[in-house]
């Protein structure tokens, strides 16, 4: 069974401690690079000026909101076949990062949707399926810290999120299905209605955003062990066989 | 069949069961999803009449006109099929402008005039710098954008009439 080997938290509590590090360097590096290329290399926009600078913010956080979902989906899927407890623990340190570029995605597009749209806010069925995500996340957390019981809170949770993640194919779709407010697709498979001076540091901002993502999950996750294995004998070796790292103790 | 694989199994029909129902209510309350209805099915009589929805299209070029008030403005809205008149008593978004996409909230009056509380300005999806927009125009491809879904996508410059 070599390919669980990972899906043990005592295994992978060390691995994660080894590859976040580098998923954060990349992060700041690429979210460094992205942030200039967007704010002060990319030409302004022939109808809108500089506001449409929010697209480096606004767009790779709308896109890691829908894609943490489905991951933690996916796990959800994992968590509840294989009983893996590690799965369980993979929601609950992705969600918060989930839920918190779901809000970055309601809060740039709010601030960029004055200027040009006129509001602030509308029901579109992007903007409503989005909000939805929102209570999504934030249910998910509820939900598996209103449960004493460790086990069940995590097959709640996970049955909420694999439920929920019906909602992420109807935020991508709904510009497609639907009149909307919202714009369609600038950038997708079949080509692209953005200038490529544009899309680059976009895409750049998308990859910071996903290292920065699996930076922070793994962080979180090795809190989430520690708390949850406290009880286990090699975490316990851990702080036997050496003294307590500063690093465990901030991660 | 190992208890995992039923487990995997369990969840896969379930999942699917609930796509299939969403689906259906999605499809059932389809007419209340729309953000706004364009002037064809405004013509069709598929906008309510007893109280206010939204219309949705582009601004026809050359039919934003300014009363003396100088509050009031009037300009056709049309998906290249029909056209309905819209009046409005207020200030327009900056990115309003004739042939762009626009979506008024009112109501229609018995003269076939839309009277708008609110006008938001609903742009398309291409981003290019202004140079870029310029040269495409010069060549003779000015940028065609889909303002809402299903609408065939309009010249925006009367002028051309070659299609890239």
């Amino acid at each position: 069974m070599s390919i669980f080997k990972y899906a043990s938290p005592s295994t992978f509590y060390p691995l994660a401690g080894k590859i976040a590090p580098w998923f954060a360097v990349v992060a700041a590096m690429l979210g460094a690079v992205g942030l200039y290329l967007g704010l002060f290399r990319a030409p302004v926009d022939f109808q809108q000026g500089e506001v449409y600078r929010i697209i480096f913010i606004h767009v790779p956080a709308a896109w890691m909101a829908m894609l943490i979902y489905l991951v933690m989906a996916a796990y959800g899927v994992m968590a509840l076949t294989f009983n893996t407890r590690l799965s369980s623990m993979m929601m609950e340190a992705l969600a918060p990062t989930g839920a918190m570029f779901t809000v970055l995605a309601l809060w740039t597009g709010a601030l960029w949707g004055k200027p040009t749209w006129g509001t602030f806010w509308a029901w579109d069925a992007r903007m409503t399926s989005t909000l939805i995500l929102l209570f999504l996340y934030v249910g998910y957390l509820a939900l598996i810290n209103a449960i004493d019981d460790k086990k069940r809170a995590d097959k709640a949770g996970a049955l909420l999120v694999i439920v929920g993640s019906v909602n992420v194919p109807i935020i991508y779709f709904s510009v497609k299905w639907w009149n909307t407010l919202h714009q369609g697709y600038s950038v997708a498979t079949s080509g692209s209605s953005m200038d490529p001076s544009m899309r680059m540091p976009m895409l750049v901002m998308t990859f910071a955003c996903w290292a920065y993502a699996i930076a922070v999950a793994l962080w979180r996750v090795r809190a989430i062990i520690l708390e949850r294995e406290k009880e286990a004998a090699w975490v316990a070796n851990l702080y036997v066989a050496s003294p307590p790292k500063t690093s465990g103790a901030r991660a | 069949m190992k208890a995992r694989h039923k487990r995997f199994m369990w969840i896969a029909i379930g999942l699917l069961i609930i796509a299939v129902a969403v689906t259906l209510v999605l499809r059932a309350f389809n007419s209340n999803l729309v953000f706004f209805f364009t002037p064809s099915e405004v013509a069709e009589q598929k906008a309510p009449k007893d109280r206010t929805f939204r219309l949705g299209g582009l601004v026809t070029a050359g039919s934003l006109a300014r009363t003396s008030d100088g509050l009031t403005v009037k300009f056709d809205v049309t998906d290249t099929a029909k056209t309905i008149p819209v009046t409005y008593t207020g200030i327009l978004p900056d990115l309003f402008k004739e042939g762009k996409g626009v979506v008024a909230q009112g109501r229609i009056g018995t003269d076939g005039v839309f009277k708008a509380s609110e006008v938001l300005a609903k742009h398309d999806e291409n981003y290019m710098p202004p140079e870029a927009a310029e040269a495409l125009k010069r060549a003779g491809h000015p940028i065609e954008g889909k303002v809402f879904a299903g609408q065939k996508p309009v010249v925006t410059q009367a002028s051309s009439n070659i299609k890239p």
